[in-house]
C-alpha cells in the first residue's frame, strides 16, 4: 500500500515536469512520426514486400522495440541531472521507498512509450496495416517490459557512474551491437549464418520477432512466449538491480 | 538527543592506476542534548559533511554506533529517516519545480497526506517568508530565497532533530543574520539543530555547543565560552610610535598583571594577560607616569580561531 502510494508520488512528479517541458512533448511524438513518414516508403522495394502494408507489419514493430530500448536507455542523464541538484539525496533521506524512487522513473518513462506507440500505430493504420486488438495488447506489454528493462538499467548505471561523460559512451557500446544484432531495421532472415548465432544471444532480437509474430497475427508462436518471456525475466532484473542502487548510491 | 560512538567512514578513490585510501572520518565521539544549537566547526576536508551523511542514514558508516532521537542507526535507519531532517550542502531543490511544489512533494515522501502537506506548505512558506514567490520555478529564486526553501524542506515532517549543513555559506551579511534568525526559531520550536559551519563567528554567535573537528577527529568539544576560557587570557594591542616603544617597553615590563610582553616591529606592544578589562586602565595608568603618548589600545580576546591554532597548530583562517 505505501509502496504503491510512493511509487504513484514518484510517477506524477516525473509525469508533471514531462508534460511541462514543451520540447520534449514534441520531440517525442515528432521522432517516431518522422521514421514512418520518411523511412517507411522505402522499406517495400528493401524487403521485396508484396504490399506496403507487409513492409509496415515488419517495419512496425522494429520501429516501436527500437523506441523502447533508445527511449530507456537514455533516461540515465535526467537522473544525473537530479543527482546534481541534490534531489535524490534529498529523496533517500525520507523513508519513503527505494523502489518507488526506482519505479516512479521507470513507469513514467513506460508511460511515454506508449503513447508514442499508439500515435505510430495509429498512423500505420491509415498506410493499410492491420493487426488484431488482442495481438496489439500482447506486443504493447512486450514493449512495456522493454523499456522498463532499459530505463531502469540506465538509472541505475547513471547512478553508479555519477556523469554524463561517462553515461553517454557506455550507452552508445551498448546500444549499437544491440541494435544491429536484433534486427531491428532489418530482419535477420537475410544474414549469414555466424551473424544469425550471435543473434541469438541478443535478447532483444528475440523481443523483436515475438513482437513482428504478433503484428503477423501469429499468436501461437513459439517466439510470443519466449520473447514475452525473456523480456520479463530481464525487466525484472533491471528492475531488482538499479532499485538496490537507489538505495545504496553515494553522493 | 545524538549520540554517537567511534563513528568512522573511509573512502577509496582512484588517481590514475593507484587506489587510494582517505579516511575521512576516524572516529568520531559525540553527544548532543535536546532543544539545543549544536555546530560543528571545521576548515574544508575536515569530515563535516561525511559525519552528517552517516547520521542522516545517506552512507553506510564503517564502524561505529550512533543512536539519533532513540534511534539506532545501524539496526533501525528506517526510524532515523523519520524522525530527521537534512538539508544538504550542495543544495537540494529542482530548477523546473516551484517551491510549494518542492514542500508539497516532500512531505508527501514523508508518507504526509496530500490536504495536509498542502496546508504545512503554506505555513513553511510563510514561516519563511516565501510566499510572495511560492510558485516561481525555483530556478528564478536568489541564493538566499533558495537556501530558505530547502531548509523549509528539511523541516516540512516536524523532524525532532534538523541537520543543516553549511546553511549559510554564500549568503550575504544581511541573509545570514536573517538565516541565524530562522535557525534560533527551530530551536525555539522545540528542534534540536545541528549545523556545520566553517565561519567562526556563525559557530561563536549560533551555537549554544559546538565540536571543532580537523582531519577526521573532533579535537575541542564544549560552550564557545568554555573552550575560549581553555585559552588562558587575553591579549591587550598597545599602539605606539617607534621612538617610543623601547621605553614603553621598559615601563610596563615587570609589572604584575603582566604574564609575557611582546614588542611589534612597526612599533607597539602586545600584552598577554589574564583579565584584559581590568589591565586596561592600569596599563594607561603606568604610561601617563611615564609620560608617554599613546595612539591606540585594543583589546583582544581568544576567539575560537585562537582555539583551533593550540589544537592543531594551524589557523582556521589559513586553512
Ligand atoms: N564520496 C567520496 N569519495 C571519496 N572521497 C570523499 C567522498 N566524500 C568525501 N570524501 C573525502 O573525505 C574528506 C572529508 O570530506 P567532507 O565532505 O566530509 O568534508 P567537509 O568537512 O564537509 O568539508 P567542506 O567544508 O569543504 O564541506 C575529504 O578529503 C573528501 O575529499
Ligand atoms: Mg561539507
Amino acid at each position: 500500500m505505501k509502496f504503491a502510494r510512493d511509487t504513484w508520488l514518484i510517477f506524477q512528479r516525473q509525469t508533471q515536469l514531462l508534460l511541462r517541458n514543451p520540447v520534449w512533448v514534441f520531440v517525442g511524438v515528432f521522432q517516431p512520426v518522422m521514421y514512418l513518414l520518411l523511412f517507411a516508403p522505402l522499406l517495400k522495394p528493401a524487403l521485396n514486400a508484396p504490399t506496403q502494408a507487409a513492409a509496415y507489419k515488419i517495419f512496425v514493430p522494429g520501429l516501436l522495440v527500437l523506441l523502447a530500448i533508445f527511449g530507456g536507455l537514455f533516461q540515465g542523464f535526467g537522473l544525473i541531472a537530479e543527482l546534481r541538484a541534490g534531489v535524490i539525496e534529498r529523496s533517500r533521506v525520507t523513508p519513503i521507498s527505494r523502489l518507488a524512487l526506482l519505479l516512479g522513473r521507470s513507469l513514467r518513462d513506460v508511460v511515454s512509450l506508449m503513447a508514442q506507440a499508439v500515435i505510430i500505430t495509429l498512423l500505420a493504420l491509415l498506410f493499410d496495416l492491420r493487426v488484431f486488438i488482442g495481438d496489439l495488447l500482447l506486443a504493447y506489454l512486450m514493449l512495456a517490459l522493454i523499456a522498463l528493462m532499459t530505463s531502469a538499467v540506465s538509472y541505475g548505471v547513471a547512478l553508479k557512474v555519477k556523469s554524463e561523460d561517462a553515461l553517454a559512451p557506455l550507452m552508445n557500446t551498448v546500444a549499437q551491437p544491440v541494435l544491429l544484432l536484433s534486427g531491428i531495421l532489418l530482419p535477420l532472415t537475410f544474414a549469414p549464418g555466424w551473424l544469425q548465432a550471435i543473434a541469438d544471444w541478443n535478447p532483444f532480437s528475440w523481443a523483436v520477432d515475438g513482437t513482428r509474430a504478433l503484428f503477423a497475427g501469429d499468436l501461437g508462436s513459439d517466439k510470443v512466449w519466449q520473447g514475452l518471456t525473456i523480456t520479463a525475466v530481464l525487466a525484472a532484473l533491471g528492475v531488482f538491480w538499479a532499485a538496490r542502487q537507489f538505495a545504496r548510491s553515494v553522493r | 538527543m545524538i549520540e554517537t560512538r567511534g563513528l568512522r567512514k573511509s573512502f577509496r578513490s582512484r588517481a590514475g592506476r593507484e587506489t587510494k585510501t582517505v579516511d575521512a572520518v576516524r572516529g568520531v565521539n559525540l553527544e548532543v542534548a535536546e532543544g539545543e544549537i549544536f555546530g560543528f566547526l571545521g576548515p574544508n576536508g575536515a569530515g563535516k559533511t561525511t559525519t552528517l551523511r552517516m547520521l542522516a542514514t545517506l552512507i553506510e558508516p564503517d564502524g561505529g554506533e550512533a543512536t539519533i532521537a532513540g534511534a539506532d542507526l545501524r539496526k533501525d535507519p528506517a526510524e532515523v529517516r523519520r524522525r530527521i531532517g537534512y538539508v544538504p550542502q550542495g543544495g537540494s531543490t529542482w530548477d523546473e519545480s516551484t517551491a510549494r511544489e518542492e514542500l508539497v512533494l516532500h512531505a508527501r515522501m514523508y508518507g504526509i497526506g496530500k490536504a495536509d502537506a498542502q496546508q504545512r506548505a503554506s505555513r513553511a512558506l510563510d514561516a519563511f517568508q516565501l510566499t510572495e514567490y511560492a510558485d516561481r520555478k525555483c530556478k528564478t529564486y536568489s541564493g538566499g530565497q533558495r537556501r530558505r526553501v530547502e531548509i523549509a524542506l528539511g523541516i516540512i515532517h516536524e523532524p525532532k532533530i534538523v541537520f543543516l549543513d553549511e546553511p549559510t555559506t554564500g549568503l550575504d551579511p544581511q541573509s545570514r543574520a536573517h538565516m541565524w534568525d530562522e535557525i534560533r526559531r527551530l530551536r525555539r520550536d522545540g528542534m534540536t539543530v545541528f549545523i556545520t559551519t566553517h565561519y567562526l563567528d556563525e559557530a561563536d554567535a549560533l551555537c549554544d555547543r559546538i565540536a571543532i573537528m580537523d582531519n577526521g577527529e573532533v579535537v575541542a568539544e564544549g560552550t564557545p565560552t568554555e573552550l575560549k576560557r581553555e585559552i588562558s587570557g587575553d591579549v591587550v594591542l598597545v599602539g605606539l610610535d617607534l621612538a617610543a616603544t623601547p621605553q614603553a617597553a621598559q615601563a610596563l615590563d615587570g609589572e604584575p598583571y603582566v604574564n609575557k610582553l611582546e614588542t611589534a616591529d612597526e612599533g607597539g606592544l602586545r600584552l598577554y594577560v589574564d583579565e584584559g578589562a581590568t589591565s586596561i586602565p592600569q596599563v594607561l595608568r603606568r604610561l601617563d607616569q611615564a609620560g608617554l603618548d599613546l595612539r591606540s589600545i585594543e583589546l583582544h580576546r581568544p576567539s575560537l580561531d585562537d582555539v583551533f591554532l593550540t589544537k592543531t597548530g594551524r589557523s582556521l583562517r589559513e586553512s
